[in-house]
């Protein structure tokens, strides 16, 4: 009688009806959708793991690491793919870090609410939406074309600043988030000891904002590594038998040798394939784990 | 040569006369005039939302950052208009403690060397760091966790770490929003023994809806009441400023009477 009265209506009293069982079934159900939902997803990428490394690690030895793509796959190696995605990688981060910071910085803490930049908001949104392709288009027309002088062409350089013209309304979102995350009340207390905004924003909102931030920008460049698009867009290929020297050197990235060896017909060139995918894979985790390593120190200091 | 201006004159640090302040088109409080005297503490007491924060705020001017909010009227510090303060010069003399403690998420070390810092302290910045906290009745509880972040205090603690602070960069006023009201009546005691301590050498306007603290506390008691506007708004409007004990013991309006009181509505 009495664990009845405790677990259900019997308690009910008044214009309460409060169907505890009938509450707890329901929270029984959804977690147990949620799980099953997440089992489904563990279970889809542990099995497309689990296809690539037995595909893949057969081929990588310490040659494919130093060679240079070949017609005969057993010579075939990643080198310059390897190289052109780290050079890659390099010029997006140093470009779209500073500008997509500040422009975010701008945006949230100092523009004021006007027409101008709401319509810059929108548009913003807008371009984190537009496929990949256009953003090479435009690399082509810009960065290889007009600015041909400056990049030299098909090179190191356009095939970055594309990437980050790509990936540089993420990182704005991403960052006006984690600003807007900050508390008021910190921003307050910077003004009320006679700081100036620069100030407040520099010493309090952006550090607190850091690990935000960094997420979203990790986030972002995992989406650039990623591109084979927009590289080819501006006339990236493949064969190269050379790593990049300097910023204007011709180049390839991982997944435009990847793409290339699945189109392949010679079921030895998938393996590489699988080969170039668990390398990929493994510079996204170390990306990973440098932003994981710098947003966990900037919580201690907090 | 002597001033000649009277005594009284000097001794105001603070002058309010006939502000009215609006949020938008909404009109918040109305015509106030107030003196804030010297090395006295001033409560303001009223009901919510009347007023009293706003007020507040036009004395440093965060009422500027408020993108909606306007300000009439003239205020003066120490006999100066106020709008002709550089905004930040004006904040580091007249400094501010917010209802909820909001210490920066730093070391206690680092929360009170930055307004310093900021505003080109050149003196040791350990022994500022000392005589603030030691100011601010807290450096016997903090001293040997400077480097610990201000964030792992007790709210009381953080409260007097806010306030230190604030005396940090040697304020002329200090203006309190409910300071206490998320403290135990001990921190509260203690904010209130430092604010005793503070009086002879800062002046001080303290918010607050405990009438026994305003009564303790402060020399001069301004009671604001909020009243019906035909917008269907509120508007706030200073019933009744005088001397504490007359405002507790013997004010002239009734609303004030039956406000301190607690015989209200
Ligand atoms: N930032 C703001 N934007 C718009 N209206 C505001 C803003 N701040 C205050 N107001 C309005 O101004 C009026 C006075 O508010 P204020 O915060 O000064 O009252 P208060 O006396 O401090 O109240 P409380 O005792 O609850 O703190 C209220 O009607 C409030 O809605
Ligand atoms: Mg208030």
């Amino acid at each position: 009688m009495t664990a009845q009265g405790i677990k259900g209506k019997d308690v009910a009293s008044g214009n309460f009806d409060q169907n505890l069982s009938g509450r707890y079934n329901l929270d029984k159900l959804f977690a147990t959708a949620a799980w099953a939902a997440t089992i489904v997803s563990v279970l889809i990428l542990a099995w497309l793991l689990f296809t690539i490394l037995i595909d893949g690690l057969g081929t990588i030895n310490p040659n494919f690491f130093t060679a240079f793509p070949s017609r005969k796959p057993e010579n075939a190696g990643i080198k310059p793919a390897l190289f052109g995605t780290l050079w890659l990688m390099m010029v997006v981060a140093a470009t779209s870090f500073p500008i997509g910071v500040g422009a975010a910085i701008y945006l949230e803490e100092f523009a004021t609410d006007n027409w101008f930049t709401r319509m810059v908001e929108i548009n913003i949104g807008n371009l984190a939406g537009v496929p990949s392709i256009i953003y090479g288009l435009l690399g082509l027309a810009v960065f290889k074309r007009i600015m041909e002088p400056i990049t030299g062409g098909n090179s190191v350089l356009s095939g970055g600043l594309t990437l980050s013209l790509l990936i540089l309304p993420v990182i704005i979102v991403a960052t006006r988030e984690a600003l807007r995350a900050v508390p008021n009340s910190m921003r307050l207390a910077g003004f009320a000891l006679g700081a100036n905004k620069w100030q407040v924003v520099w010493s309090h909102v952006l550090p607190s904002a850091m690990p935000g931030v960094l997420t979203g920008v990790i986030l972002a460049l995992s989406r650039a590594i990623g591109e084979t698009a927009p590289l080819i867009a501006i006339g990236a290929v493949a064969f190269i038998r050379s790593t990049p020297s300097s910023l204007q050197s011709p180049f390839t990235a991982m997944p435009i040798q990847i793409y290339n060896w699945v189109g392949r017909p010679q079921a030895e060139f998938h393996s590489i394939a699988a080969s170039g995918i668990i390398v990929l894979m493994v510079m996204l985790l170390l990306m990973n784990a440098v932003a994981i390593y710098f947003r966990n120190r900037f919580q201690q200091t907090r | 040569m002597q001033d000649t201006r009277p005594q009284t004159m000097t001794d105001v640090a603070l002058k309010a006369e006939k502000i009215s302040v609006y949020y938008g088109s909404n009109l918040a409080v109305k015509d106030v005039f107030l003196d804030i005297p010297r090395n006295q503490i001033v409560a303001f007491i009223g009901p919510s939302g009347c007023g009293k924060s706003t007020v507040l705020r036009c004395f440093n001017r965060m009422n500027d950052l408020i993108p909606i909010a306007r300000v009439d009227g003239n205020i003066s510090f120490n006999g100066e208009d106020i709008k002709r303060f550089d905004p930040v010069e004006l904040r580091r003399r007249v400094g501010m403690v917010f209802q909820k403690p909001n210490p920066f998420p730093k070391s206690i070390y680092e929360n009170i060397a930055f307004g310093a810092r900021i505003n080109g302290y050149q003196g040791d910045m350990d022994e500022l760091v000392e005589r603030s906290l030691k100011g601010a009745a807290l450096w016997d509880e903090v001293k040997d966790k400077l480097k610990d972040s201000g964030l792992g205090l007790s709210g009381g603690q953080q409260q007097r770490l806010c306030i230190a602070r604030a005396i940090a960069i040697e304020p002329e006023v200090i203006l309190m929003d409910e300071p206490c009201s998320a403290l135990d009546p001990i921190s509260t005691l203690k904010v209130e023994e430092l604010m005793h301590d503070l009086k002879s050498q800062y002046t001080i306007v303290i918010v607050t809806h405990n009438m026994q603290q305003a009564s303790r506390v402060s020399d001069r008691t301004a009671f604001f009441n909020a009243q019906a506007t035909e917008a269907g708004g509120k508007m706030g409007y200073l019933v009744e400023y005088d001397e504490t004990q007359v405002i507790f013991s013997n004010p002239r309006e009734e609303y004030t009477r039956d406000y301190v009181s607690g015989r209200f509505g």
